[in-house]
């Protein structure tokens, strides 16, 4: 392997693994905090990626599809816990898992319905359909503005939950509940905004991966798998676990389809194999 | 309390009788049942609507009937789940005078187990795999799509013949996928070329920038695929986007580009393949079926509704022979290996093995369609390894 062959690898690596941290961050969120395991938010990506596509079409502009669209996805994401998620808080997480994988159902059922079976694709804007080159090899420059955005994303998620009012009713919220009720904060109306949030980040992974992955039936589920996997290598419940997870896994699936070819689909199961023997809750996991 | 139990046993016989009164109503009448064995939920669902419409299509310009028999279609949706597959094929048996479908590979290899043994005429209107006319053929299995070798093998030579000496494989690593480079391999070894690397991509990962960036540094005098559907659109897609087209000529069996032309883009432009059918093919069979379909059906064919157009043409043809009588099937079976129809994709006849011998087809991607350059191979005959018929 040659040196700009492996810089590029890497570079590969973190794109992918940064894409990721957008899904499972959301997912580890409403994991950790709102203690909802969500099926349907792979049906978040999959709804993003499709509104990106349907909005780009009659608007000719990604960027005004994503500004349509990701409004949008937070009234769905805040409609959704309001009416379904909110009744199962004090449920086990067997009934969590049942109605979520029904809203996957019929999120599918709706996509069907309203966009089709059909795989779209969405341009790249013009102006970041060029390349840049890497000795003998190039990457796509929208490639590295979905990277630069991830980042954006991560640290601005940083900033709200260690810095703000809002993130401190969150963490104080998540470790107990009750006692931020009785301080007079409204906490379902926390919960809520939170779980609308998880959903505009899947939705926004989507839209932009968009024009990387093209738009098709059961894009949900497949970044659903990868997502948990990333979020229990982190330890559920941690953001800066998912991020760490989300790398860890974008750099072993990139390299292990160069190394390993044979070996490249399990790899990423087996690295959280290896992880949980070691650290059963994950890299960053708090004990229960 | 008595009065509810008799009329409910009023009713029970009324329908009884009814039963038996549709029973012999039928039996004079004698509907010819074609049992469709079909994906009408799922990824495939579209591709079996367009083989069912496209089926009924030939149906209504045969007067709706065939060998003088009108038609009860029985429909059943396999949902492209092998799984599921043994119990959908028991639902159609001894319910149907022929069975046609899957699209599915997998589905085809499960019912082929099971009319091999019930003896029941069969025609595969789309799965490729090669065991269904190989290592599994039998008298009363049809096939009127393709075999997986007959999309791949013809490009191997078409590469050759363009001075591509080294070559890239990369392909979904499952059934079609190594049948496809198998047969790619078969061809391009013949005329001396040499594979550099095969890169497997686990099915149904559409990951594949890792390997576009190593296909830049091995330096293959062209790369040939074998993706379908949202697959093949995001790879092509990603191949551009890696900057490899302009660089290294993308080749790969007509399913790379079928179907996916509109997500594909730009990005397809100047991509070759090899196929058995293009919607361009210029010939009056053609134009004349996709016309019909597409006032039929108001969607626009493709080369899943020519199998199904054919496969009830090629029944209409054999069933006149016999005068419609299905249970003589060995005649019925000589009629069909005979049959000749003016097919939407060229010059068709049954091989020994019972697979279409046509002609495969090259074609390139030009300003977002799709353009016949000519025929990659003409009257291509899968080798039918592993088949006794005929031999």
């Amino acid at each position: 392997m040659t040196l700009s062959l492996f810089a590029l690898q890497l570079l590969n690596g973190v794109e992918y693994g940064l894409l990721l941290f957008l899904v499972a961050s959301g997912l580890t969120l409403v994991f950790g905090i709102l203690g909802v395991l969500n099926f349907a938010h792979g049906s978040f990506y999959m709804l993003g990626a499709y509104l990106a596509y349907w909005f780009a079409e009659r608007t000719g502009s990604l960027l005004l599809a994503m500004l349509i669209g990701l409004p949008l996805m937070v009234l769905l994401g805040l409609f959704v816990e309001r009416f379904a998620i909110a009744r199962l808080y004090a449920r086990d997480h067997l009934s969590q898992v049942l109605l979520t994988y029904g809203l996957v159902l019929l999120f599918n059922e709706l996509q069907r319905s309203l966009f089709g079976n059909e795989v779209h694709g969405v341009a790249t804007p013009p102006l970041l359909a060029f390349r840049i080159p890497l000795g003998d090899q190039a990457w796509p420059a929208y490639r590295v503005l979905t990277a630069f955005a991830c980042l954006a994303v991560a640290a601005a998620m940083r900033q709200v939950i260690l810095r703000t009012r809002f993130g401190m009713r969150v963490r104080a919220g998540a470790s107990n509940a009750e006692m931020v009720e009785a301080l007079g904060i409204d906490v379902r109306r926390i919960f809520s905004s939170l779980f609308a949030a998880g959903a505009a980040l899947a939705a926004l992974a989507g839209m932009l991966a968009a024009p990387l992955t093209t738009v098709y039936p059961g894009m949900g589920e497949d970044i659903l798998i990868v997502s948990f996997v990333v979020v229990v290598i982190g330890g559920i419940g941690s953001i800066k676990g998912a991020f760490i997870g989300a790398l860890l896994v974008g750099l072993s699936d990139t390299f292990g389809k160069v190394l390993l070819p044979g070996f490249s689909s399990a790899i990423v199961y087996a690295l959280m194999a290896a992880v949980l023997v070691f650290r059963p809750r994950g890299l960053l996991g708090q004990p229960a | 309390m008595s009065a509810p139990v008799l009329s409910r046993r009023f009713l029970l016989g009324a329908a009884a009788a009814s039963l038996v009164v549709r029973r012999t109503f039928a039996a004079a009448k004698s509907k010819l049942r074609i049992g469709l064995l079909l994906p009408y939920s799922g990824t495939y669902a579209a591709l079996g609507n367009n083989i069912t419409d496209a089926m009924k299509l030939a149906a209504k310009e045969h007067g709706d009937k065939l060998g003088g028999r009108e038609i009860d279609w029985v429909a059943v949706d396999d949902e492209s789940d092998p799984a599921k597959a043994p119990a959908n094929v028991n639902k159609l048996i001894g319910n149907v005078d022929v069975l046609t479908g899957p699209v599915h590979s997998g589905v085809a290899m499960a019912m082929m187990q099971i009319v091999r043994q019930e003896k029941l005429l069969t025609i595969v209107t789309n799965a490729g795999a090669q065991a269904v006319t190989g290592t599994l053929c039998a008298p009363n299995v049809f096939r009127t799509s393709f075999s997986n070798w007959q999309t791949s093998y013809p490009c191997a030579e078409v590469m050759l013949k363009a001075g591509h000496r080294k070559v890239v494989l990369m392909f979904w690593n499952y059934s079609f996928g190594q049948e496809s480079m198998a047969a790619f391999k078969e061809g391009y070894a013949k005329g001396g070329g040499t594979v550099v690397k095969e890169i497997a991509v686990p099915f149904p990962s559409t990951e594949f920038q890792a390997n576009l960036s190593e296909i830049v540094s091995l330096k293959p005098d062209a790369v040939f695929v074998f993706f379908a559907g949202a697959g093949a659109a995001k790879f092509v897609k990603d191949y551009e986007g890696a900057g490899l087209r302009e660089k290294i000529p993308l080749y790969g069996s007509g399913f790379l580009t079928e179907g996916v032309l509109g997500a594909q883009g730009a990005a397809a432009e100047g991509i070759k393949t090899t196929l058995h059918y293009a919607d361009a093919l210029d010939n009056p069979a053609n134009k004349k079926f996709r016309e019909a379909f597409q006032k039929a059906t108001g969607r626009n064919a493709d080369v899943y509704a020519v199998a199904g157009y054919d496969t009830v043409n090629l029944l209409s043809a054999a069933l006149d022979k016999v005068q419609g009588d299905t249970s003589a099937q060995k005649e019925l079976i000589a009629a069909l290996e005979s049959a000749h129809i003016d097919s939407p994709r060229g010059p068709f006849r049954f091989s020994k093995a019972h697979n279409p011998v046509q002609n495969v087809y090259l074609r390139e991607v030009k300003a977002g369609k799709e353009v016949v350059l000519g025929v990659a191979l003409k009257d291509a005959e899968d080798p039918a390894a592993g088949c006794a018929m005929g031999k």
